[in-house]
């Protein structure tokens, strides 16, 4: 994919229409049509098996590295699909980044960790800048400024998913997907994660799994809630502003899972 | 059955308000049976429990915040215990009411009350009517009813105005009784602004069950007395 076929021209940052995905013979979720907005912060909840990091990884073709898995329907990033033969894979996760539920920083050093997305990329400006700008973007750099030498395992874990996340700014995707970012944290950690996560928002758009929904509700724009089907794949069953969402929900499973009465 | 701490707390939310608005609405009754009655003890009665009422209204509100400190609740029940402290308010404010007609009735000393505020009765016993139903509607949850409750408020109005206009002609006649028929202007007053609070409760029982919330009384204050 070149810069060409992505340039920004849509109206929304990602959009699945109809997208079903399998794995083998096995749908894990069916007919998704969702529309992420830009520079917002969009949760994805729902019971666990519902799909949603699937549908989550949909979005920078981390399910291909599952050999049996198969897509249907579209994704458009940038009026383009994502899932078309002439799209390079790894480009898409050049521009829409990942951070994991475990945070897993190289086992290098604090600096390196930053810079090494970006030097596989041919990144040519100033390294050292590059670095810093990251880190100060993930709220980190303060607390690691006088130890970039160091392993990013000398870290502790909310550090450590920080460092995650300057990582993935590094490499500047224009969406960072995450995944149950902060459930291995403590709660300060956690708080600090989410403080994060809407700075970033000026810059980038952010699309979030939890099964937090506390975390939803106080961290995200808007809110997706995905339940699973008798023939358990899951599905889309409400989309809307995070705080409609949660305080006067349309679908009544959507209340249910909300007020803790299923799930 | 997941969260059943959870239904117990809201359980015993609904059915605080429930047993507070029924003493309210009994009180209504009595503060206007005390008025015509003459009765020292039952208006001294009336206003020593007003402290009671208060009491119980910051014990709803106090439970209802336990419940958002501690079981986080979201949509519906977040909108439940949220109508919950509302309500218990306007409660608390329609017995503040009952409280002033029982001062009212304690100032006025032992002369008779006249005839023409017969219709005072009908006017609480109204008022009474509509909070329990609209106690009832939040029971059920039921906004439908609660929608159709303001609008029997209108019945309260043409009362007041009926009583206000006879008071006048009334103190017309009697100059002398000129300090009492204030005083009784502001017992009228008084119920018929509890009446209002009947609606306000409707409004938090129609948002308590959709979400909306609709503002169900045009006039926010008491309709000038005409006459």
């Amino acid at each position: 994919m070149t810069e060409t076929t992505l340039s920004a021209n849509g109206q929304y940052a990602v959009e699945t229409r109809e997208m079903s995905i399998y794995y083998g013979d096995f749908r894990a979720v069916k007919n998704i049509n969702l529309k992420i907005n830009p520079r917002q912060i969009t949760a994805l909840i729902g019971p666990s098996g519902c799909g949603k990091s699937t549908v989550l990884r949909a979005f920078n073709r981390m399910n291909d590295l599952v050999p049996t898995s198969w897509l249907e329907g579209e994704v458009f990033f940038h009026g383009k699909n994502l899932y078309d033969d002439d799209v390079d894979p790894v480009e898409v996760r050049r521009r829409v980044g990942m951070v994991f539920q475990k945070p897993n920083p190289f086992p290098k050093s604090i600096y390196e960790n930053v810079a090494w997305g970006a030097k596989i990329n041919g990144y040519k400006g100033d390294m050292d800048t590059l670095v810093e700008q990251s880190l100060r973007q993930a709220a980190i750099w303060d607390e690691v400024k006088d130890k970039l030498d160091q392993s990013g395992y000398s870290l502790s874990g909310g550090q450590q998913q920080r460092l995650c996340i300057a990582r993935a700014i590094a490499i500047k995707p224009e969406i960072i997907l995450m995944d149950e970012p902060a459930s291995a944290l403590d709660p300060i950690s956690t708080l600090r994660i989410e403080e994060l996560i809407q700075d970033l928002k000026k810059n980038y758009t952010i699309i979030i799994v939890t099964h937090n929904m506390q975390q939803a509700a106080r961290a995200s724009d808007y809110t997706a809630f995905f339940n699973m089907d008798e023939d358990r794949a899951g599905y889309l069953v409400e989309y809307g502003v995070t705080k409609d969402l949660f305080t006067n929900p349309k679908n009544e499973l959507t209340e249910q899972y909300i007020t803790g009465r299923f799930g | 059955m997941l969260r059943t701490n959870f239904e117990r707390g809201l359980q015993q939310l609904r059915d605080q308000i429930l047993s507070l608005g029924s003493q309210v609405g009994d009180n209504i009754v009595t503060s206007i049976e005390v008025l015509f009655a003459r009765d020292v003890n039952g208006a001294q009665h009336l206003i020593a429990g007003d402290i009671d009422v208060n009491q119980r209204r910051i014990k709803i509100m106090n439970d209802a915040l336990t419940l958002i400190a501690t079981q986080q609740p979201m949509a519906g029940d977040m909108r439940l215990i949220a109508s919950s402290i509302e309500i218990s308010g306007e409660l608390e404010r329609i017995n503040d009411y009952v409280k002033g007609i029982a001062r009212i009735s304690l100032m006025i000393g032992p002369e008779p009350i006249p005839d023409v505020l017969d219709g005072l009765s009908q006017m609480a016993e109204k008022t009474k009517d509509m909070l329990r139903r609209a106690l009832d509607a939040a029971s059920r949850g039921d906004a439908d009813l609660a929608r159709a409750i303001p609008a029997e408020d209108d019945e309260v109005d043409a009362l007041f105005n009926e009583i206000y206009r006879n008071l006048v002609a009334f103190v017309t006649e009697n100059p002398s009784k000129i300090e009492m028929s204030n005083h009784l202007e502001w017992a009228v007053h008084n119920l018929e602004r509890a009446a209002d609070r009947v609606t306000n409760i409707c409004e938090w029982v129609v948002y308590m069950n959709t979400g909306e919330y609709i503002e169900m009384d045009s006039e926010l204050e008491a309709p000038p007395p005409q006459g």
